[in-house]
């Protein structure tokens, strides 16, 4: 499924987003996130190409980059479900929702289905808390959850 | 003539359908050769009617929500574009009373006009305060600030015009402008809203904060879990950049100031304003000690204003209607309005804006009429996942940033989540440290290694290990991380953690476990 990427094809990428960011003030988060966007995860080369780039050392890019949650060192599902786990979500039963979407995929926190299909994550707060429990599907907002409305967005993502 | 119908494009309503409910109103329109004119508004804040829909009449604009596709041909059949009744109609807009009683200073136009027109938002009182501030000398635009009494909206109530007074002083090539959107507290969405409905509201308050301070360029640092957010505000940039708002002559005068928007990166961290200063420079979002003080040495060691995107939105109409105006709302020493965002297990949740004063009781049973539910109140936490869980004994706590410090709690972002009587609080102290182990940014010790004992000793207690032992160990704990941390995410975890334990000991006590019948 996944396409296999050349290093010097990895490399012509990293160096447009590179390029691209370059007059940019602090341009390294924009870079990994251009890099993330371009790959789906930020691939290993990536990194040295970046650091090199940057007059930075490979580690320091690496230490960036696994600081922050949003950034993958492995590609995730076709599809991102994140489930929001925190307090507004949690009083109208979003831990119950977060169960329950668990089991029908069969995976936990963090993990994707054997079919590739979805990856769930946690997140904390969407901005959604006054219709809670809220989700976010590949970057799509689904507000006032409850089981049938998690089946349905289940049901969307899991082929 | 065509007849104007509103649909939210606010992520609220986005959530529950408001783009499909759009779509229909359209379709529908067209089959009936109506003339019918969209227009995607932010949100007038009352959540529990989204997809609330709007119509223009010559009598004023008449709402009707929770509206879902579904219900899009019977709202035709009755004639909702003349305004008329259906089941879902609420009326008035303005006449509604969760509206109606607000005072609506910073989100005066959310809701009502097109968050992407310039035109709409002069039309509605917007730029007004930016052409003054051109015309005056940049210490009175501080002056004014301060007089005001405008505290910080992002959680600490430090008063903006000495902040901004400190950077004006400090002489530096290149100062910035760095607005805090990471709005990473649960119950909170008065960033996400006003960003999302009245974008130029925040790049006029920038603006002025830039002639103000002397700083030519701004940076809005929003969280990665906005993306709505980060598409408007970005496209409302470079409307305001073609318009003359921003540019190297702002309106023709001689002040330049420019900005960008910087996407987060999934780090609640990264809301405190020095790990947001490295995060915004490219590094890992560590916290840094201080001094120096961001205003003396920020992003990139420079000058810097850091301000929270509900008090860089309040300043146009401060210098718009005047320090006076905005300084006569509110009680002691805080002044002016605040919004409140009433979110979790609330029949009415949204955004209120009020000045502060309200007590906890007013906002929770009145303004939010209670639970969803419909089960009693057990619980309300103030201020985020560092904020005191409130018990119904504490509810005439007047909202107020010192009030809120007297009862041992905080305002912060002036999130409000309710819980109904199924609340464990155990569960809920329990989760505070979780929070705080997931997000620490590991700079000390309290906190990092703080919070992962903390979780370990809360499932001590719900396991019946020597819970009085424990117990005494969770107060230590609470402690050392608040006396021992460099910054609130370790100091303040344990607010949540130890209202939970002294409000409700009995949800700390031995758990009698209903043996199922096998
Ligand atoms: C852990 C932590 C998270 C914070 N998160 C935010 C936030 O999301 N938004 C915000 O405006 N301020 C946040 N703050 C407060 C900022 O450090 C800072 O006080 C604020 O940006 C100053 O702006 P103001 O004076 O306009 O409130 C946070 C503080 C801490 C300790
Ligand atoms: S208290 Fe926690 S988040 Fe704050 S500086 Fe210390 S380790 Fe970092
Ligand atoms: S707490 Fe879940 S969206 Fe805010």
């Amino acid at each position: 499924m996944a396409v296999e990427l050349s290093a010097r094809e990895i490399g012509d990428r990293v160096g447009a987003i590179v390029d691209a960011c370059a007059s940019l003030e602090g341009p390294l988060l924009p870079i990994l996130h251009g890099v993330q966007a371009e790959f789906g995860f930020v691939p290993q080369t990536a990194l040295r190409l970046i650091a090199d780039r940057l007059n930075l050392s490979r580690a320091e890019v690496h230490g960036v980059m696994t600081f922050y949650h949003d950034f993958r060192e492995e590609p995730a599902g076709r599809h991102v479900l994140k489930l929001c786990r925190a307090e507004a979500c949690q009083s109208m039963g979003g831990d119950e929702i977060a169960e329950r979407a668990k089991a029908q995929l069969g995976v936990d926190w963090h993990g994707t289905t054997p079919n590739g299909a979805v990856t769930l994550e946690p997140v904390f707060c969407l901005g959604l808390c006054s219709c809670a429990p809220a989700a976010m599907v590949d970057g799509r907002v689904v507000g006032r959850l409850n089981d049938d409305r998690i089946d349905a967005v289940i049901e969307q993502v899991r082929a | 003539m065509s007849t104007l119908v509103y649909v939210p494009r606010d992520s609220g309503a986005l959530a529950v359908g408001a783009d499909d409910v759009a779509a229909a109103i359209a379709r529908e329109a067209a089959k009936r050769k109506l003339d019918v004119t969209i227009i995607r508004n932010g949100t007038r804040g009352m959540s529990w009617l989204e997809p609330l829909v709007e119509v223009a009449t010559p009598h004023g604009r008449v709402a009707y929500g929770p509206v879902t596709v579904a219900d899009v041909v019977s709202l035709f059949d009755f004639g909702f574009l003349k305004g008329d009744w259906h089941r879902l109609g609420q009326g008035h807009t303005e006449q509604i009373p969760f509206f109606k009683t607000q005072t609506r200073l910073t989100f005066a136009r959310c809701g009502i006009t097109d968050p992407l027109s310039i035109a709409d938002y002069e039309a509605h009182g917007g730029l007004a305060g930016l052409h003054k501030a051109i015309a005056m000398p940049p210490a009175e635009i501080v002056a004014t600030v301060t007089e005001s009494g405008l505290r910080g909206r992002g959680g600490a109530g430090f008063p903006t015009g000495i902040k901004w007074k400190t950077t004006a002083e400090a002489k530096a090539p290149q100062k910035y402008i760095v607005c805090n959107a990471d709005e990473g507290d649960s119950g909170t969405f008065a960033d996400r809203m006003i960003m999302e409905g009245d974008p130029f509201v925040l790049i006029e308050g920038m603006a002025i904060a830039g002639i103000a301070t002397g700083s030519t360029k701004g940076y809005v640092y929003l969280r990665s879990e906005y993306p709505d957010a980060i598409a408007v505000m970005s496209e409302a940039v470079k409307l305001a950049r073609d318009f003359g708002m921003l540019g190297p002559k702002v309106f023709g005068s001689d002040y330049a100031f420019d900005m960008e928007i910087r996407s987060g990166a999934g780090a609640y961290v990264c809301g405190e304003e020095t790990s947001l200063l490295n995060s915004l420079e490219g590094k890992r979002g560590v916290v840094r000690a201080k001094p120096p003080l961001p205003a003396h040495q920020g992003f990139l060691a420079r000058p810097t204003v850091v301000n929270n995107v509900i008090s860089l939105a309040s300043v146009p109409i401060i210098l718009d209607k005047g320090a006076a105006f905005y300084r006569d709302f509110g009680m002691g020493r805080s002044r002016g309005t605040i919004p409140l965002q009433i979110a979790g297990n609330v029949k009415h949740g949204g955004l209120y804006e009020t000045a502060f004063g309200l007590t906890l009781g007013e906002i929770v049973d009145g303004i939010g009429g209670g639970t969803f539910t419909g089960r009693p109140v057990k619980a309300v936490q103030v201020g985020g996942p560092l904020g005191a869980y409130f018990p119904r004994a504490l509810f005439d706590t007047p909202f107020d940033y010192e009030a809120f410090a007297k009862a041992d709690g905080l305002i912060g972002h002036a999130g409000i989540v309710v819980f109904d009587d199924s609340a464990d609080m155990l569960k809920q102290a329990r989760f505070a440290m979780e929070f705080c182990a997931i997000e620490s940014c590991g700079k000390c010790t309290p906190c990092r290694i703080g919070a992962v004992r903390g979780v370990e000793v809360a499932d001590k207690i719900l396991h019946g290990e020597e819970p009085a032992k424990q117990i005494a160990l969770l107060t230590d704990l609470c402690n050392t991380m608040k006396f021992g941390s460099l910054c609130a995410l370790g100091g303040f975890t344990p607010y949540p953690v130890m209202s939970a334990l002294t409000h409700f000991p009995e949800d700390f006590q031995p758990r009698t476990f209903a043996v199922a019948a096998e």
